[in-house]
């Protein structure tokens, strides 16, 4: 056997807003414990770490948008022996992702001064689009007592518990009254994956499907019943159109209903 | 326990009286309770408490709390919560072991359970808890926990005054009145906006904590009243299950193509195994800590309509929405008898009100038999 080393951490940004790797940070508790079980080598967020040599782990937050990313992600692998994707935008392309229901041509000249000055690819698309990946753990942001359990399940060499079915199994466990039924406000929860613990329903809200399809999605037969609560084409579309708009069931969901 | 024919009717007074009686007595008084527009199962201290003067309209996905014209402290059928979350609770953590200095030591769960008094619960619930005895306490193996929380509870049946829009209790023989199961069981009696509560002994324990409270004895015309009351409730029922035999009738169509078309609108959500009083199935979750010296395994609802659930070496066993969907009406209409000698529906209407896009168990077991 070999020695008990300390497995090496490494967590990398592609085009993504932070909040999932601020996740990690946001587990101020359990911070030590990581820090006691892996050694965090590279987090630019946290240390001022710098590439070298191996990991046993690499978390990816982010989409890739450019030639160049889509270079790095396959160094990443190169170096990586597991890499978990955390997070929409690495899991499904994130709210990026509308540009590839657009023209990203005509988006950079209504955002920026420079049009010239962008080098973009017409997409943003998952990790797992380019390289295999060992895990994808969801969420906009990602649950952050999800990620603990996925980097203890990790360390145990165990499959994480990470449910894949509704989210309305979610609210029923916390005993949440359900707002569509009870309130008849559109909630995306049925057709989503589990993980945030049914939060918005918690605080009488829709689902708005941060973590994505869920294990076997039906959104049409959900949609039919949006517009029976009155949602127009447009709207239905529209509630497709978040932070995991590419990701299949609702990119089909979201083009049945208008572009 | 002998069912006692003496009768006797409360006041709302006495109802007040009742709740502090079980109180003393060391009781957890549970029961119905106005939360984010429903009615939920929750502690409650007093009679305002009570969703009183609330009743609510229900049909298929479809809810809504309305004001009644009256008083009435039961005026309402059952919520989207059941008693299942007291006696079976979502969570149970079941173990836990904690490796220290290379040993490792394993703690069972022995958090004792409170004991409950249930107030308001209905004949369809009773039966669905006799349904749930079978399961947990039939047989050679006792669950604990069921047990610890299920042998001292205490239950206060309301035998219902009106049928919900989803209800079916009737069609199943399992209500609306409240027939054995409980320890004392009101009939809500409205006169002049005034709630008198006819009451009917049900156990040695009823009778006692009856004894104490301030009360008269029920009149010939009490009776008469209540037993209109139920017999209205009876001939008001929002759906019926349809006649026959219905086990033999879903197991010779398990081909039929109204599997498919109800695999079409069913969105494998999970939402009615677990609003049902009945469903009892669970995962079980190990977990252990960042450091690997702590583990725990906990028990959880889990549904037949998840893919997990299934999941056997290779895959799941039932990858179609129309094979979960049909193992989930099958069993519960028919295969419970083989297992457990009854139907494992009481008719409550739970899974017809609380499926987000309206499935409804009678309406798709009638689509079977009519042959379309
Ligand atoms: S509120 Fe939404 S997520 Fe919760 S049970 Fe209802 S439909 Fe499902
Ligand atoms: S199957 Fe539906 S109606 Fe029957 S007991 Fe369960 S929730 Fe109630
Ligand atoms: S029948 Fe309704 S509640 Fe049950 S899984 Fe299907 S859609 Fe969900």
């Amino acid at each position: 056997m070999a020695e008990a080393h300390k497995p090496r951490l490494a967590v990398w940004k592609f085009a993504s807003c932070d909040g999932c790797q601020l996740s990690l940070l946001d587990c101020e508790d359990e911070l030590l414990a990581v820090a006691d079980a892996i050694d965090i080598a590279y987090f630019m967020e946290a240390t001022r770490g710098h590439i070298s040599g191996r990991y046993d782990l690499s978390l990816v937050e982010g989409s890739i948008t450019t030639a160049h990313a889509a270079e790095r992600i396959r160094e990443v692998r190169r170096i990586s022996d597991v890499v978990i994707t955390i997070g929409a935008c690495a899991t499904a392309g994130g709210i990026q992702a509308l540009r590839n229901f657009a023209d990203v041509k005509e988006y950079a000249s209504i955002v920026y001064a420079r049009p010239d000055y962008i080098s973009t690819l017409a997409t943003s698309t998952a990790i797992a689009d380019h390289i295999r990946v060992e895990f994808e753990l969801r969420g906009c942001p990602i649950n952050k007592r999800q990620l603990v359990e996925v980097v203890s399940a990790y360390l145990a060499k165990r499959k994480p518990v990470t449910p894949a079915h509704s989210v309305c199994v979610e609210c029923k466990l916390r005993g949440t009254v359900c707002v569509m039924v009870a309130h008849g406000t559109p909630c995306l929860g049925p057709v989503t994956h589990a993980g945030c613990g049914a939060l918005c329903p918690a605080y009488d809200r829709g689902c708005y499907g941060c973590f994505g399809p869920m294990e076997t999605p039906n959104a049409p037969a959900l949609s039919d019943w949006l517009s029976r609560l009155g949602m127009d084409d447009r709207s239905i579309s529209r509630v497709y159109s978040t932070f995991n708009t590419d990701a299949e069931p609702f990119r089909e969901e979201k083009e049945r209903h208008g572009r | 326990m002998e069912a006692g024919r003496e009768q006797s009717v409360l006041t709302v007074a006495g109802v007040e009286a009742l709740f502090a009686a079980l109180r003393d007595r060391g009781y957890r008084v549970v029961g119905p309770t106005v939360r984010d527009q429903a009615i939920v199962y929750d502690d409650i201290a007093a009679v305002d408490d009570l969703p009183r003067g609330w009743t609510d309209e229900q049909d298929g996905g479809h809810y809504r709390l309305n004001r009644r014209d009256d008083d009435a402290l039961f005026g309402y059928v059952v919520g989207p919560h059941s008693w299942k979350k007291f006696l079976h609770p979502p969570r149970q953590r079941l173990w836990s072991a904690k490796r220290e200095d290379g040993e490792t030591r394993v703690t069972a769960d022995v958090t004792e359970p409170p004991r409950f008094a249930f107030i308001g619960v209905r004949a369809c619930e009773l039966n669905a808890i006799a349904i749930q005895d079978r399961v947990f306490l039939g047989g050679p193996f006792a669950d604990p926990h069921y047990q610890a929380r299920r042998e001292d509870a205490f239950f206060v049946a309301v035998n219902c005054g009106q049928a919900g829009g989803t209800c079916f209790c009737a069609s199943m023989k399992t209500g609306p009145k409240a027939e054995a199961g409980f320890d004392l069981a009101l009939t809500e009696m409205l006169e002049g906006g005034e709630s008198r509560f006819l009451v009917e002994v049900g156990s040695d324990e009823g009778r006692d904590v009856l004894a104490a409270l301030p009360r008269e004895p029920a009149t010939a015309a009490d009776e008469a009243t209540a037993i209109g009351i139920v017999a209205r409730t009876t001939a008001s029922m929002g759906r019926a299950m349809p006649e026959g035999d219905i086990r033999e009738l879903l197991l010779e169509n398990l081909e039929h193509p109204r599997w498919d078309d109800v695999a079409e609108r069913c969105l494998t959500c999970g939402n009615c195994t677990m609003v049902c009083p009945t469903c009892f199935c669970t995962s079980v979750e190990d977990t252990s800590d960042l450091t690997g010296t702590e583990t725990s395994r906990e028990r959880r609802w889990d549904s037949c309509f998840t893919m997990d659930f299934s999941y056997i070496h290779g895959g799941s066993v039932r990858s179609s929405a129309k094979a979960r969907y049909r193992q989930w009406m099958t069993h519960k209409l028919a295969t419970w008898f083989d297992q457990f000698g009854t139907s494992g529906c009481v008719g409550c209407g739970r899974c017809v009100t609380w499926c987000p896009v309206g499935i409804d168990i009678t309406e798709e077991v009638r689509a079977i038999q009519g042959g379309d």
